[in-house]
């Protein structure tokens, strides 16, 4: 973090000697191996069949792209309209999580009412709760309801704010914001929605892309419920598709499923390179406090 | 609450208008009581959609399942109550269910220790003023994003596999590798290997806990003569023994549910030999295969009361190690 004030561009900076080069040596030998099985794939995703594992170079000595189109048609839909039926699911939940969250954490945070810390170690409890020990009873209700292979067992449930984990996040956030603010709006004529919207809100920015963020990787991510709920094969996610495709093709075409499996953690990706900040940030203030 | 009693007499209005309601049963209705009583509303408000969801999405089936367990449940016909006997079923006669607790036991043992110590040695290589310090905590995190993805565990099936890239490497060497997915012996070994390889996230949580150590207690130990080694076991553990409670407490409910990994890596079975059979996976088996509901709703209560006892004993055995200073 020091480095940060002096901007010297990096090129110009003097190398670093002696015990802090082989330091910087060993880092960077570490983290190559940590990614060699990720660049190897995309490697092995331009890489004609027959040369994915004679190969275990990262250079390809042929470069095609067949094997992403012959992954986006493999099945019975076009990878792409599996993207999109996880990219609904995802965004509904994002939305989902962002606002459910955000109301609940205010009033933890912010207002007083009756038994407010038993309902508070209830929702801290609440995180730590597994999922598996809920799913039975939950599926056998959205079957009853005739919710399998819609989107709502997925998405309702982020209405509801059951992701717990963001609701902490944004409590120990807004509890870091100067109380005179609110006062301020108050003695303004403001009441508590206009406080939340106009004055805790547009402060909890940080904490929201947080929260998107990780929703989004983590939805994106699942497939525990998703490949429980979504059977039918016309609607299924990018999660449940891949494993899909595994199923049919077998251990026959590794290159198409690569390149897919490159296709699916794109997304992810460019939301960790977009948002790394909030999302390291987010890590660190509620495993701090 | 006081502050906000403190800011309302500045508003006019308002106040005549409250004080002229009738009385309330035994003039209860200060102009606190009022305002105390509209905060509790407002917050009941904020909170309806946490309420609704903590009684229908969390509780009701937590109660649900405790229900269930004892009863027999296919989801086409009634439940029948059966008594103790899908918990004496489990623990006396389903041999599959001992393996998945032993299984899912060594998992947890053995990656979440090895996981926190690649993430403190990280962490602690990270620390302060190194250069390009947020490139490499990027890096290391970066897996920790993927690991839990369908698509990572394909590409672990593939190194792993009997053709696949470790063999490939190995062979340069000339050694031939197992196929170590394959194989029983090895096979769990990989899964553990991908949960250590994960290592990023508390890592994350431990360079900011680093953070938090006051610069001015090396500088003192140093004046003192302390050496690195000395500095490090007697300032920078010590006060960093409540980030390793909390990643290890964490961890250990993480990773006692995993279950994408063994799924995708055993193709569904929990193979070879059941020898990655988690529990998860096999309560799902259970449950969404066989449609045993009962006896996955018996299977989940025993996994709630094993990780609830895991964190109970990680809480008490935290005393003997955990330091909490007065370093606030």
């Amino acid at each position: 973090m020091a480095t940060r004030s002096n901007r010297v561009p990096f090129l110009f900076r003097p190398l670093p000697r002696g015990s802090r080069l082989l330091k910087h040596a060993l880092l960077i030998g570490f983290g190559l191996i940590m990614l060699y099985p990720l660049l190897w794939m995309i490697s092995s995703s331009l890489k004609p069949e027959d040369l994915i594992f004679r190969e275990p170079g990262l250079w390809p000595s042929a470069v095609t792209l067949d094997n992403y189109s012959d992954g986006w048609t493999a099945l019975k839909h076009s990878f792409g309209y599996y993207l999109w039926n996880s990219a609904v699911i995802t965004g509904l939940s994002v939305a989902a999580n962002l606002v459910a969250c955000s109301l609940a954490a205010y009033a933890f945070a912010r207002l007083n009412f009756p038994l407010k810390k038993v309902w508070f170690a209830i929702m801290l409890g609440s995180i730590m709760l597994p999922y598996h020990v809920t799913v039975v009873p939950q599926y056998i209700v959205f079957a009853n309801m005739d919710w399998i292979n819609t989107i709502w067992p997925l998405v309702v449930p982020k209405f509801l704010a059951t992701d717990a984990f963001f609701i902490f996040l944004m409590v120990q956030f807004i509890r870091t914001l100067p109380r005179e603010l609110d006062e301020a709006a108050a003695i303004d004529g403001a009441g508590y929605w206009r406080i939340f919207l106009q004055v805790i809100l547009p402060l909890c920015m940080p904490a929201l892309a947080t929260t998107g963020i990780f929703t989004f990787i983590w939805t994106w991510n699942d497939f525990f419920s998703q490949n429980l709920y979504l059977t039918n094969s016309d609607n299924l996610t990018v999660a449940v598709a891949l494993r899909q495709f595994l199923d049919s093709s077998g251990e026959s075409s590794w290159g198409p499923m690569f390149a897919m499996s490159i296709v699916s953690l794109g997304p992810i990706f460019g939301f960790f390179l977009a948002g790394q900040k909030y999302l390291i940030r987010g890590m660190a203030t509620t495993g701090l406090k | 609450m006081s502050e906000s009693i403190s800011v309302t007499p500045e508003r006019p209005p308002a106040a005549p208008r409250e004080a002229a309601r009738p009385p309330g049963r035994r003039r209860r209705t200060t102009y606190a009581n009022v305002h105390r009583r509209r905060e509790a509303r407002t917050a009941y408000v904020f909170l309806a959609p946490w309420f609704v969801g903590l009684f229908l999405i969390t509780v009701g089936p937590i109660l649900a399942s405790l229900y269930l367990s004892f009863t027999d449940y296919s989801l086409l016909e009634e439940a029948q109550w059966v008594g103790w006997d899908n918990y004496s079923k489990l623990f006396f006669e389903d041999t599959r269910f001992i393996q998945s607790l032993k299984v899912t036991t060594i998992y947890v043992v053995v990656s979440v220790p090895m996981q926190l110590a690649f993430a403190l040695a990280l962490a602690l290589a990270l620390d302060r003023g190194l250069r390009g310090l947020s490139f490499y905590r990027s890096i290391y995190y970066l897996p920790s994003l993927l690991g839990g993805s369908v698509a990572i565990a394909i590409l672990w099936r593939k190194i792993f596999g009997t053709d696949g890239l470790v063999n490939a490497v190995l062979a340069i060497f000339d050694i031939e590798g197992p196929g170590w997915v394959s194989d029983p012996d090895t096979a769990l070994g990989t899964l553990i290997l991908l949960h250590v390889w994960t290592f990023g996230a508390p890592m994350v949580i431990f360079l900011a806990g680093l953070r938090q150590i006051p610069q001015s207690y090396y500088e003192a130990a140093a004046v003192d003569g302390a050496t690195k080694l000395r500095q490090f076991r007697s300032i920078t553990l010590p006060l960093l023994t409540p980030i390793i409670f909390f990643n290890l407490v964490l961890e250990v409910i993480k990773s006692f549910q995993s279950f994408t990994q063994s799924f995708i890596v055993s193709g569904g079975s929990g193979g070879p030999v059941d020898s990655t059979l988690f529990y998860t996976l096999y309560l799902y088996l259970k449950g969404f295969k066989s449609y045993e509901m009962g006896y996955a709703a018996a299977m989940a209560w025993v996994l709630l009361l094993l990780i609830a006892g895991l964190t109970g004993v990680n809480f008490l055995a935290s005393k003997y190690w955990v330091f909490y200073g007065d370093t606030k």
